[in-house]
């Protein structure tokens, strides 16, 4: 049992696919400007990666090697068809701000590298768990992204008021810049930072370092 | 004609697919060490781009559509299928252009070969192909929009490399360093390309 819970806690802090594994970077930037968009797509992204993860440890003697990105691609593909239907019926709205990004779930990094990395390896349960582990550490940042994003950007959290901003009579002056583009890879980077400053075993070797001797005497060359 | 142009520098300076709308971002980051290597997958997606939106395009109008097939006498509307078509056929062409390289192109192959698998997973092109699909474009209009978003990520791959090149020298803080002053240097660029929306065209 200690095995499935280290499956899933894992992924989140000490292996966030997110800010260790470079995966699933792109939908990460895209929908944070909102809890709401944020939410649905953590959701579905977990769903997806759980599902297919299970189903490609499944069937994965069956799967001859040299065609198995493509099946794994089909395998996914229909799971995301499944979900942005179901989507589509239960949350239209917030489907339709995701736009391209639920579809987008298919190339993401996260399910392809989960299922090519550790369920074309392991049984269906554990890969399962390790699908679940995986969509929460990208969901942890996602929302933490869409919380900070939100709050400060325009005042609010899932679309309700809390500071009430100048143009509508209130205090808060938003700061619109979290919601444009740029400011999702700023927050993003200073959060890897807080991460590494906190588990200093993420930390990334330096190609170059700085030759102590000298730098401590720069007029000497 | 008009139009078309301007289709083609809105998609490679304001509405660049890396840089505001994120895509492809897992393989802007990791490929972006060298130059070489960036410029190399940079013309593998203007080439698999300028490929498959148009095929997309084509899959969607002659199949998908609701009515589209109704010269067979069959009255259905397909559009359900169009994520499982676009990445199945871009998973094919990338197979196809690794094949037809590999047997006609042997010098090229041997630079660009890596990197085409990689393309199959690159949400740039997939994203493309989505894009397509929701701005309802033409297939005049999808020709052009493919070759441009292609040559609009692969000028923001090789520039990020170009960065990245002199970055490796400069000392960063431990937590930042690798990824996270890369996220900070690509947000910086981003900001940059946010100066192209307010050109008028």
């Amino acid at each position: 049992m200690s095995d499935t819970k280290k499956l899933v806690t894992d992924p989140i802090f000490d292996n966030n696919p997110i800010a260790l594994q470079i995966l699933g970077i792109c939908s990460a930037l895209a929908v944070t400007t909102s809890m709401n968009t944020a939410l649905l797509m953590s959701l579905a992204l977990t769903v997806v990666t759980a599902f297919s993860s299970m189903v490609i440890s499944s069937l994965r003697n069956h799967i001859p090697s040299s065609i198995r990105i493509i099946v794994q691609m089909v395998v996914i593909a229909s799971l995301v068809i499944i979900a942005d239907q179901l989507m589509k019926a239960f949350a239209y709205s917030t489907a339709k701000s995701l736009s391209v990004f639920v579809g987008l779930i298919i190339t993401n990094c996260i399910v392809m590298g989960r299922a090519e990395g550790f369920a074309m390896s392991n049984p269906p349960v554990a890969s399962f768990w390790d699908g679940i582990g995986n969509g929460l550490g990208y969901s942890a940042m996602l929302l933490a992204l869409a919380f900070i994003r939100e709050l400060f950007g325009a005042g609010s959290l899932f679309g309700i008021e809390l500071l009430t901003p100048v143009s509508d009579g209130g205090w808060y002056q938003p700061n619109g810049m979290l919601l444009l583009p740029p400011s999702a890879f700023f927050l993003i980077g200073l959060i890897i930072w807080g991460l590494r400053t906190w588990k200093p075993a993420q930390v990334e070797e330096a190609e170059f370092s700085i030759d102590e001797s000298r730098a401590k005497s720069p007029e000497a060359h | 004609m008009d139009g078309l142009a301007t289709l083609f520098i809105r998609a490679i300076f304001i509405e660049n697919l890396a840089l505001s709308f994120f895509l492809g971002m897992c393989t802007f980051i990791a490929i972006s060490k060298k130059i070489e290597a960036a410029l190399g997958l940079g013309i593998a997606v203007i080439v698999v781009q300028a490929i498959t939106l148009p095929v997309n395009n084509l899959i969607l109008n002659g199949l998908l559509k609701p009515g589209a097939l109704s010269w067979m006498g069959i009255d259905a509307d397909l559009t359900f299928l169009g994520l499982i078509s676009y990445i199945g056929v871009i998973a094919a062409m990338v197979q196809i252009l690794e094949m037809f390289l590999d047997r006609f192109v042997p010098a090229l192959y041997a630079t660009l070969g890596v990197f085409l698998p990689l393309i199959t997973v690159n949400c740039a092109i997939l994203g493309g192909s989505l894009f397509m699909v929701e701005r309802d474009y033409t297939f005049a209009e999808s020709v052009t929009y493919g070759i441009s978003s292609g040559i609009g990520w692969a000028m923001a791959i090789v520039a990020l490399a170009g960065v990245r090149e002199k970055l490796k020298y400069a000392d960063v803080p431990e937590g930042l360093r690798g990824l996270g002053i890369t996220f900070i240097t690509v947000g910086l660029m981003s900001l940059g390309f946010m100066a192209f929306s307010g050109v008028q065209l």
